[in-house]
């Protein structure tokens, strides 16, 4: 269950905004994304999730075992927090909620409609759905926000517990977990314009 | 000699079409103007329609370029999800406000002519119905077009509804000509064909088909000079799009 | 799948779920055009057939957006997409679900409708039966053009454009069969032609919308 990201340029809206990133994540192993806003973390996570093909490069992911979470939850306001994770897991063919409900402290939620809980606890709610879904490669775009510093804490233990058993993430959060990980800034990747060529689907127009 | 796909590129295609441009535009003047002023002013009146019957010169052009000038958008929206061409894609769209005013002149001068011989404006006639729905066609995928920012999201997107779209249209020609056959028996005053080139040229002697097939060559060209100018134009805007975006990013 | 379908079904059930929303919109026109036509009762019995069709392509029409759209917006189909389903199977599921909360009330609803425009005793059969074959056509090929649109902000009216035209065979058909019906002619053309159109869209279409799909969650 080895991620392994080569020599990949991705693009937003036409433009590319990283290129020649390469990176490996193994069993138990997570990586931290660094840089400013804007550079093209989010547009990275979401290669590497298999929503959008790299613009060059190759991304190889095992079939079926990335779980990806980014600032949509996936959850709907008029199902309780049980019936949200209950889905997803039924989606993802597991049937143990119990532990994600555990690991992220919603025990006295469960019955609660999703559209009644703050913003934290929604976070929480959407964050314990990667538990449910069983896989091994977590992808996380801002998993911290709106969260306390309990819950944080409730969150590096989630993921500390994840690679124990073997499981590897990807992130780009701006906290200290306090996890032994790698950080990789991406800002040195940033796209270089003006040499040619250009990169995006709009070179061929130069 | 390359392969026709060397066209595929966007600035090898622009500097081709800067060169044909002007001479197929010229030619496609002369043609539809000559065909028109021969068929206008050198052809007998019809001896039962009288001189209404040359509205046909513009009637019949246009309506064989509407049905065409869809045709041609969804071949190339097949070759743009196929092979990724740019310029195919653009065509399809450069095609398609052409599509439009041709379906539309295809309507008008359908209308005027009928109502002096059907004596009304507009009858549910399955082929006018039929044009009616492919306006309605043309209309909607422009809207998608004009609708969608990310513009290689909006040409797959375009190209997949020419697909689905050709497939129901053909489907609509049927239940089309079902539903009024079904509704309205005996409607025969229309008698559906009276308007197709193909039975004019048997009912309409040589007299006429010599200046009609002048204007609908007039109109493929005019069509042809279109398309590569209007393709051009797009070609232009995306390479300004290209060239702002990495100013910005710069 | 199965838990696509059943939270789907939940969710329309529940408050602000819509559902319903097509069968009071079905009301509205039904009630609407004897007041519009006048009340003489044969002309009512000409029409009914095609108002009956006309009110329900337009109450389906009126609920297309929210086949995919609330998805789109929580992050569902990002989610879905990265999930073991496939997308064909889901936007199979999501028009299943629409036509269970939408196109099933609609023919429920059509024969006690169908009192109100003086529809003629043997036209029930008929009319029930050319909407539970034709309903299904409409969920599929409004899905289709919910995903074409899920990304277009505003995308009701641009949905409503280009489902216009897609929609014109299916109620061609449909309202041609409940006519006959009720005219006691026969049937057999315009029902083996719906039957043949939703089973076409129903086997074909799926792969379009998830093809659009895919395109728009790029």
């Amino acid at each position: 269950m080895i991620l392994r990201v080569k020599d990949v340029s991705v693009a937003r809206g036409g433009v590319a905004v990283l290129e020649g990133l390469s990176f490996e994540i193994g069993p138990g192993q997570a990586l931290v994304l660094k840089g400013p806003n804007g550079v093209g973390k989010t547009t990275l996570l979401r290669t590497v999730a298999g929503l959008q093909p790299p613009f060059k490069g190759e991304v190889d992911a095992p079939e079926e075992a990335v779980a990806y979470a980014a600032h949509s939850d996936g959850l709907k306001s008029m199902l309780t927090v049980e019936e949200n994770l209950r889905f997803w897991a039924e989606v993802f063919a597991q049937s143990d909620i119990e532990k994600a409900i555990q690991a992220f402290d919603l025990a006295e939620l469960r019955n609660r409609l999703a559209g009644s809980l703050s913003a934290g606890q929604k976070r929480r709610l959407g964050l314990a759905r990667l538990l449910v879904t069983g896989r091994p490669i977590w992808v996380l775009d801002e998993p911290t926000v709106s969260l306390d510093t309990a819950s944080v804490q409730l969150f590096a233990n989630a993921v500390r517990a994840h690679l124990a058993t073997g499981g590897s993430a990807l992130l780009a959060t701006h906290i200290d977990l306090g996890l032994d990980v790698t950080v990789l800034d991406v800002g040195p990747f940033r796209a270089k314009q003006g040499d040619a060529p250009v990169s995006g689907y709009d070179e061929a127009f130069l | 000699m390359g392969s026709i796909w060397e066209y595929a590129n966007p600035v090898k295609f622009s500097q081709t079409v800067s060169r044909f441009l002007t001479p197929v535009a010229v030619l496609a003047a002369i043609t539809t103007v000559v065909g028109l002023v021969w068929g206008f002013f050198f052809t007998p009146d019809d001896y039962r329609q009288g001189s209404t019957v040359k509205i046909i010169y513009l009637h019949v052009p246009s309506a064989l370029m509407a049905i065409n000038i869809w045709f041609m958008m969804l071949v190339t929206s097949l070759i743009w999800l196929v092979r990724r061409h740019h310029v195919s894609a653009l065509a399809a769209k450069a095609a398609a406000p052409v599509g439009v005013v041709m379906t539309l002149i295809a309507l008008w001068t359908g209308a005027v002519w009928g109502q002096p011989m059907w004596g009304t404006w507009w009858a549910w006639d399955p082929r006018l119905t039929s044009f009616l729905i492919l306006f309605l066609f043309y209309l909607g995928y422009i809207a998608l077009w004009e609708a969608i920012d990310d513009p290689d999201t909006a040409a797959d997107l375009t190209a997949v509804l020419c697909i689905v779209g050709s497939v129901f249209a053909v489907l609509s020609r049927y239940a089309v000509n079902f539903w009024n056959q079904g509704l309205h028996q005996g409607a025969s005053i229309m008698r559906a064909g009276a308007v197709t080139g193909a039975d004019t040229e048997e009912k309409v002697s040589n007299v006429f088909f010599y200046p009609l097939m002048m204007c609908i060559i007039g109109f493929v060209l005019f069509f042809i000079a279109l398309v590569l100018l209007r393709t051009r134009t797009e070609i232009h805007k995306r390479r300004t799009r290209a060239l702002l975006a990495r100013e910005r990013m710069a | 799948m199965k838990a696509l379908l059943v939270r789907d079904l939940k969710l329309a059930f529940r408050a602000g779920g819509g559902f319903g929303l097509g069968i009071a919109f079905f009301l509205i026109v039904v009630i609407l055009v004897p007041f519009s036509v006048g009340p003489e009762s044969g002309l009512l019995t000409k029409i009914a057939p095609g108002v009956l069709w006309l009110g329900a392509l337009l109450a389906c029409l009126l609920s297309l957006d929210r086949i995919l759209a609330l998805d789109w917006e929580d992050g569902t189909l990002d989610l879905v997409a990265t999930s073991p389903l496939p997308l064909e199977g889901v936007v199979s599921v999501k028009a299943l679900a629409h036509w269970l909360t939408t196109g099933v009330p609609l023919v429920v609803a059509a024969p006690v409708f169908g009192v109100l425009l003086n529809l003629p005793p043997q036209g029930f059969l008929w009319l029930v039966v050319s909407l539970a074959v034709g309903t299904p056509a409409l969920s599929v090929i409004g899905t289709f053009g919910a995903a074409l649109t899920v990304g277009i902000k505003r995308g009701g009216l641009l949905l409503s454009l280009l489902i216009l035209p897609l929609y014109v065979p299916t109620l061609i058909f449909g309202a041609e069969l409940a006519r006959r019906g009720a005219e006691g002619q026969d049937i057999t053309t315009p029902l083996l032609m719906l039957a043949g159109i939703t089973f076409g869209v129903i086997a074909l279409l799926p792969f379009a919308s998830a093809l659009v799909l895919r395109m728009n969650l790029r």
